[in-house]
Parts: structure tokens; C-alpha cells; sequence
């Protein structure tokens, strides 16, 4: 489990990212934060791996404070998955994804056989393994991001708004797959994104965040669907607009489902 | 042409001792320019006293300094080793500055990535920004090796034998083709040194030439434009 206590960060140019957060984020989930730009979620991801530090409070992962533990070690134990997937350019697919097994101090065989396992876990075709990062598509090299987040096994995967530059398409396979994994792997992941209906997808938890990490809302998707919390959070999720609010209507024989606004959205299944 | 083929062994004598006298320098300048260069890019506000320096250094005119050298370093007039000290320190000079641009020219992005995935400092340094730095400090370094080739042919002029003497005795006695076989074996050097960096950067970096928009490598700077930068 992971645990924000009474966790704040002011930059040192006095920018407040997060004001006082406090949450649990049970194992074996996926909790998402979800907010829009600058709401401070990239920060509280950082703060489980200690790439931004808290200016007051605590993070515990299974009850240790993680500002106890070696930095280094604690990053080797933590999957990480960014935008723009942050490869090594200079490192041919399967060495990015073995490098992080070689950190841990496997050997060079041992590495790259999981490597090679783990790519194809995250459905990359082995013919790519020999090219460098940016002889692969936007959603390929998202794809090893997630390899190497997953090789070493780690209990805890942060995902920082992973697919949140690829096309809408792919963005759809690559969520798909990774509602498939976690099905498998029963990781405890972290998910930031600003796209709610990922959020809602992704998340048995989902955490609606405003300015400085102030929580609108946290809940299951259906629970914050079913009693929005507040204005914020019914604007957000987007239920003033009616474009949740779905009823069915009858038409040509067929039972349709319509949004309040009067657009078609889906069938009714019998 | 005639004047060639009665001294070819001299001529060869000659580029040997060219060859190293410039190897040399160009191999100790880049080896204690890099890490030079690297701590300035990571404290930006010692950068601009460390470049202004090397700027500085550069202006000291070479026959000067070889002149010189030997009461600060305690060898003889004639030793090659006042050569090789001195073309070190302007490759250091000018090197200084490409590497601190190459440093700079690494992706904070990938550098961030590097290390949320767990690299330790040490390991990051060599195993991604040294790498990826690679491409500007090779432009560096072929500046850095043109331009001591043909400075080392100064140290004819204080006795130090390499292909410039052709240029000096040439003149001396009046042979153009002695003259015009050592402005031949000079640029032909730079061009060999300039090839074999070509090569190497090839053989080492190979993800650098894979044509993707997403390792863009800055523009070789031209040798006019960096010693503008420099002095
Ligand atoms: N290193 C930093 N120094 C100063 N201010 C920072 C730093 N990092 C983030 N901030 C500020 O803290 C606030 C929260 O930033 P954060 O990156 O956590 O937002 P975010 O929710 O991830 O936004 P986005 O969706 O755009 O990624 C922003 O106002 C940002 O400008
Ligand atoms: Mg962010």
C-alpha cells in the first residue's frame, strides 16, 4: 500500500504545487489522479520515487517513509512509464528494456531473455527489438516504455500520462493492453492523467484533483458518477453537459441510447 | 616532383613525427577537455568564467608560447615535449567550449528519464549524457584536430622537426616544390585525421545516423565560426 500523509510541496521559487494531501492507494490497484494542467499530479507521482522530495509530510510504501530509503535502490524498485516514453536514444530497443535488469545487477543473458519476455508481454513484435528508439512509431515506443517499466518486476508502477501522445486509436489499444496486464500482473499502479474518461476507464480508484492537489473527489468511477461531489466535480466528469446523462429512445425499431442533448452515442444491448 | 623522389624518407621522417606530434595533443586535449567542459555545463555560473578562459589561452600566440614554455616546465628549447604541451593547451581551449555545448545539448528529458529509472550519478554520466554528447563533442574534436595539424608546423620555426620544416628550409632555399610537398602532406594529415573521426563517430554511434527526427544533432560548426566564438 502507499500512503500520502499530510504530504505538501512548495518549489523553491515559492510556487505551491501541492497545498496538504493526504490519501491511501490500496495494493494490487490502479489508483489514477486525474485533474487538468498544473493541478499538481505529476508532482505527487514524483513523490513515491523520490524525484521531488515533500517540503512537509510523508509518503509510505507498506508503511515505510520512503525518504528512509536509498534513492537509487528505492527508483530500481519502482516502474516508471512518461509521455514521450523517455527512452535512451542511443540504445537499441531491447537494451533499453535489459539495461534496467543490468541495473539491478542481472546478468547480460539473463537480461536481455527477460527483455525479450517483456516485450512480448506488451505485444511489440521482436522484430523491432533491434532498432533504436526513433525508428519506432509514437505507440511502439510507448509500448517499451511499459516493457521497461514492467522487466524487473516491480510491485509499484507510476505512469505518468503514458499514452497522452498518440493518436486517439492507438491511445485505445494501448489502454486495452494495459487493462489486460493488470489483470495479470496485479501491479499497484499510479496513473496521471487529464483525459477523465481514461481515468474512469483505467481506475478502480480515481482521485479528482484541483489546483495545489486538493481533492474534489475520490472514489470508484461508479460512485463518482452515481453522487458527484460537488459543482467541480459534475463539470468535470462532464454531467452539466448532459453528455452523460443518457436515456434510450426508440427509433427505426431499434433501441438507441442518447445523450441529453439528443446525439446518438451507442445500442442498447438486449 | 624530382625533388620529392630523392627525399621521400626524409618527407616520411617528417609526417611521423608530425603525426604524433599533433596525434597527441589532439588525444590529452579532448581527454581533459570533457570533463572540463561537463562540470561547466553543470555549474552554469562558473561556465562563463571557464570558457572566457579558454578563449583566453587561445589568444597567446603560438610561437610565443613555445618559447616560453621551456622556463615554466623546466625542458630543453629543442625538446618536442614543449610542442605537444602547448598544442594540448589550445586543444583544451578550444575543446572546452564544444564540450560544454554538448553537454548542454543532451535532452534534460531523457537525462530526467534516465534517472527516475534508477541510474546513479556515475552511471549516468558515462553510460547517457557521455554518449549522447557525442555527436557535438565529434564536431568539436574535428575542429580541435585540423586545427592542430597545421599549428604544429609553428614548432619548425623553434627546431622542432615535423612537415612544417619543409616549409622553413624550403624557404631558405628557395624550392617551391619543398614548400609545396609540405602544404601537400599538411592538409593531406588534417584530412586523414578528419576522416578517421568520421569514421570512428560511425562505428560508436550508430544511432546517430539512423535518419530519426528524434535525435537531432546540432550542426557541425564550422571552423571559422568556432574560432570567432573562441577568440
Ligand atoms: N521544478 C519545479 N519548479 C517550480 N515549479 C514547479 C516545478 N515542477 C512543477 N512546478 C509547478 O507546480 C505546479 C504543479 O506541477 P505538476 O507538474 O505537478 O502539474 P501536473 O498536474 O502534472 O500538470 P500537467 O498536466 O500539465 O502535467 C505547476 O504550477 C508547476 O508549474
Ligand atoms: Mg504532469
Amino acid at each position: 500500500m502507499i500512503e500520502y500523509r499530510s504530504i505538501g510541496k512548495t518549489f523553491a521559487d515559492g510556487t505551491e504545487a501541492v497545498g496538504d494531501f493526504s490519501l491511501q492507494l490500496p495494493s494490487r490497484t490502479t489508483t489514477v489522479f486525474v485533474g487538468s494542467s498544473g493541478c499538481g499530479k505529476t508532482t505527487l507521482l514524483r513523490m513515491v520515487n523520490r524525484m521531488v522530495d515533500p517540503s512537509h509530510g510523508q509518503v509510505l510504501i507498506d508503511d515505510v517513509d520512503v525518504a528512509t530509503r536509498n534513492k537509487v535502490e528505492l527508483r530500481r524498485s519502482i516502474g516508471y512509464v512518461m509521455q514521450e516514453a523517455g527512452l535512451l536514444p542511443h540504445r537499441k530497443v531491447i537494451d533499453n528494456v535489459a539495461l534496467m535488469m543490468r541495473l539491478k545487477g542481472a546478468s547480460k543473458k539473463e537480461a536481455r531473455d527477460r527483455a525479450h519476455e517483456v516485450l512480448e508481454t506488451v505485444g511489440l513484435d521482436s522484430s523491432l527489438a533491434n532498432r533504436y528508439p526513433a525508428q519506432l512509431s509514437g505507440g511502439q515506443q510507448q509500448r517499451v516504455g511499459v516493457a521497461r517499466g514492467l522487466v524487473t518486476d516491480p510491485n509499484i508502477l507510476l505512469m505518468d500520462e503514458p499514452f497522452g501522445a498518440v493518436d486517439p486509436i492507438v491511445r485505445d489499444e494501448l489502454q486495452q493492453e494495459l487493462l489486460r496486464l493488470q489483470r495479470e500482473l496485479d501491479k499497484t499502479i499510479v496513473f496521471v492523467t487529464h483525459d477523465i474518461d481514461e481515468a474512469f476507464l483505467l481506475g478502480d480508484q480515481v482521485v479528482i484533483l484541483k489546483k495545489g492537489g486538493e481533492i474534489a473527489q475520490v472514489g470508484s468511477p461508479a460512485d463518482i458518477l452515481a453522487k458527484p461531489a460537488n459543482d467541480f466535480v459534475s463539470s468535470f466528469i462532464g454531467l452539466d453537459k448532459g453528455r452523460r446523462t443518457l436515456h434510450v429512445e426508440e427509433r427505426n425499431g431499434t433501441r438507441i441510447v442518447v445523450d441529453e442533448s439528443g446525439k446518438a452515442t451507442g445500442v442498447l444491448a438486449e | 616532383m624530382t625533388w620529392f623522389n630523392a627525399n621521400t624518407d626524409k618527407v616520411w621522417d617528417l609526417l611521423l613525427s608530425h603525426l604524433w606530434l599533433s596525434g597527441l595533443p589532439i588525444l590529452l586535449g579532448f581527454v581533459i577537455a570533457v570533463p572540463i567542459g561537463w562540470f561547466a555545463n553543470r555549474h552554469r555560473r562558473l561556465r562563463g568564467t571557464i570558457l572566457s578562459l579558454g578563449g583566453i589561452l587561445y589568444t597567446i600566440p603560438s610561437l610565443a608560447f613555445f618559447l616560453v614554455l621551456p622556463s615554466i616546465i623546466g625542458t630543453g628549447f629543442l625538446d618536442p615535449v614543449n610542442v605537444v604541451v602547448a598544442l594540448t593547451v589550445y586543444a583544451v581551449a578550444i575543446m572546452v567550449r564544444s564540450a560544454a555545448d554538448a553537454f548542454e545539448s543532451v535532452s534534460p528529458a531523457v537525462l530526467d528519464a534516465a534517472t527516475a529509472t534508477g541510474f546513479a550519478p556515475a552511471g549516468r554520466a558515462f553510460l547517457v549524457e557521455l554518449p549522447l554528447a557525442g555527436p557535438v563533442l565529434l564536431a568539436g574534436l574535428r575542429v580541435v584536430a585540423v586545427s592542430t595539424v597545421s599549428l604544429v608546423s609553428v614548432g619548425a620555426l623553434i627546431g622542432v622537426s615535423n612537415l612544417g620544416s619543409l616549409f622553413t628550409e624550403g624557404y631558405r632555399t628557395d624550392n617551391d616544390a619543398e614548400i609545396l610537398i609540405g602544404v601537400i602532406g599538411i592538409v593531406g594529415l588534417a584530412l586523414l585525421f578528419d576522416l578517421v573521426l568520421v569514421i570512428a563517430g560511425r562505428l560508436l554511434m550508430p544511432w546517430a545516423y539512423t535518419g530519426g527526427q528524434r535525435t537531432p544533432i546540432k550542426p557541425i560548426v564550422s571552423f571559422a565560426q568556432h574560432l570567432g566564438g573562441v577568440g
